[in-house]
């Protein structure tokens, strides 16, 4: 067996492995199923409800990826704002990094008031918690251009748009790919935490239903389809990221002999 | 008469963070004066931190004198002026382009290549290929930077400061990241560019050699303010070879320079 191929092998063992203690640990202490259901359990409840399970893993997917594409739109925006404007950067860079340590589950008894119980607050709340990440990353790729190259282009007569076209943008492509997975997973997060507030749909929803009525074995089902979700998503913009910005990770990609 | 580049009594301080009140800031040049003729060859050398780079910058117009005036071609420097190649120690090739791309880069900015760039393309990879198969890079056009060693970094930074045919190139130690062999190597691409194109030439540096061996004439800087202490012709005919470097009137002529270095650093 290759070594590229043993490592691409062994999490999918890892991830049986855990299915299978998973499984014998529920069987050998005898753990009731409103406790803990086994692997096996949670798999069926997937089977048995598959249909309001995807049809609301659709809607979580939904304001996940609308909160998404808002905060990409925002964050980026204010990136470029906060990367390239020293009095931009002084005005509002402390007001970001307080907004962001404030716990944003709090947030959304407020968010349910201003918007109801409908998909504007998982939409709303996702993109509150995904955005910030986003913002950084591009800020920081844009500041940290190196004061020799941006002498090089003015020089010449290059204007600041130069500047930020063909240096600043493509230098902070690697820096903003790499904010995309994290902003991704937030923003699940955010969409399901406000739909197990204040939903009436969504993964998040189906959730505290269960939990009303001690379904654990379709909270784990639950469970199972979020995670299934956001890791998909995840490995999406990871292969994006390897595609456009392949000449930042060449070092890793020759480790690996990809 | 007229020189190409006229810097006259020019003090330049350097303004510290906001943390600095009124007048605390670095005097980094004071009173230097010096001019340079269209077509020469000038190196600048100078103990470590006494403006050398600061004068450059200068000179581009990248920052703008606290005291005095700087002219190039007749005309009083306030902006970056736009007929200049730079290029420094650190190659800063882009990454995510390959050679050509990164030579071709100034096109992209100067008139009047930026309108027909997209138009002329094959035609200016061309001049690209044919300019990187002078500095000995045929056949690297599509390698990216961090394909190349340093050495050919350094070519190819060579060839982005001159695609635009500028008329004043400005180096600032580019080969001071250099291992010895390499660096001579690229004396000789250097002198070779410059016979062939006759631009007016301003390279810092802190290699002696380097600056007698490339340079019509020299100037020494006193340490930080730096000011212009001395100035030396080199009268040796190109093209220089590597030997010349061991003649005995080059050898007493480095000696020279280092001498007055010296006193520089002990007065400092």
């Amino acid at each position: 067996m290759t070594a590229g191929l043993r490592d691409r092998l062994s999490p999918w063992l890892v991830l049986a492995a855990i299915l299978v203690a998973w499984e014998a640990i529920v069987d050998v202490f005898h753990i009731p199923r409103e406790v803990l259901p086994s692997a096996v359990d949670s798999f069926a409840a997937i089977w048995q409800f598959r249909g309001p399970l995807w049809t609301n893993a659709l809607s979580t997917l939904t304001t996940t990826m609308i909160g998404f594409a808002i905060a990409v739109a925002v964050g980026m925006a204010l990136g470029i704002a906060v990367g390239i404007s020293r009095p931009i950067y002084a005005a509002l860079y402390p007001l970001l990094v307080g907004f962001n340590a404030i716990p944003k589950v709090a947030l959304v008894p407020i968010l349910v008031i201003w918007f109801g119980v409908n998909i504007w607050s998982p939409i709303i709340t996702a993109f509150v918690l995904s955005f910030f990440p986003i913002v950084v990353n591009v800020a920081t790729g844009l500041a940290t251009i190196e004061p020799e190259l941006r002498d090089v282009l003015r020089a010449l007569g290059a204007h600041e748009r130069d500047i930020l076209f063909k240096v600043g943008i493509p230098r902070s492509l690697p820096f903003f790919f790499a904010s995309l997975k994290i902003a991704i997973t937030l923003a699940f997060v955010g969409a399901v935490i406000a739909e197990t507030v204040a939903g009436n749909e969504g993964i998040g929803h189906v959730m505290l239903v269960a939990s009303s009525s001690f379904n654990t074995p379709l909270m784990f089902a639950g469970l199972i389809v979020i995670a299934v979700m956001a890791i998909g998503m995840y490995a999406v913009f990871a292969v994006t990221d390897r595609r456009f910005t392949g000449w930042a990770t060449r070092s890793m990609d020759y480790a690996t002999g990809g | 008469m007229t020189s190409f580049i006229e810097i006259d009594s020019v003090d330049l301080v350097y303004q510290g963070r906001a943390e600095a009140g009124a007048g605390t800031g670095t005097l980094a040049v004071q009173g230097a004066s010096l001019r340079v003729e269209q077509g020469e060859f000038v190196a600048i050398v100078g103990p470590s931190g006494c403006g050398k780079s600061t004068l450059l910058k200068l000179v581009a117009g990248l920052i703008a004198p606290s005291a005095g005036t700087v002219r190039v071609a007749g005309e009083r420097v306030t902006r970056p002026l736009k007929i200049v190649g730079m290029a420094f120690q650190n190659a800063t090739l882009l990454p995510w382009r390959n050679t050509r791309e990164n030579v071709l880069l100034p096109l992209e900015i100067v008139e009047p290549h930026r309108s027909r760039f997209r138009r002329e393309k094959k035609a200016y990879w061309k001049a690209a290929d044919a300019l990187l198969a002078t500095v000995g890079l045929a056949g690297f056009a599509e390698r990216h930077p961090w394909q190349l060693s340093g050495g050919m970094q350094q070519r190819a930074q060579l060839c982005r400061a001159l695609v635009h045919e500028p008329a004043l190139l400005l180096l600032d130690e580019p080969f001071g990241a250099l291992d010895a062999f390499t660096r001579e190597e690229l004396w000789e691409v250097l002198q070779t560019l410059y016979m062939q194109r006759r631009c007016t030439v301003m390279l810092v540096t802190h290699d002696l050699r380097e600056a007698a061996h490339l340079a019509d004439r020299v100037f020494v800087m006193s340490a930080r303010p730096g000011r212009i202490i001395h100035e030396r012709t080199v009268d040796i005919p190109r093209p220089r070879s590597l030997d010349d470097t061991f003649r005995p009137e080059m050898v007493a002529l480095v000696h020279e320079l280092r001498d007055h270095i010296s006193r520089a650093r002990a007065a400092a």
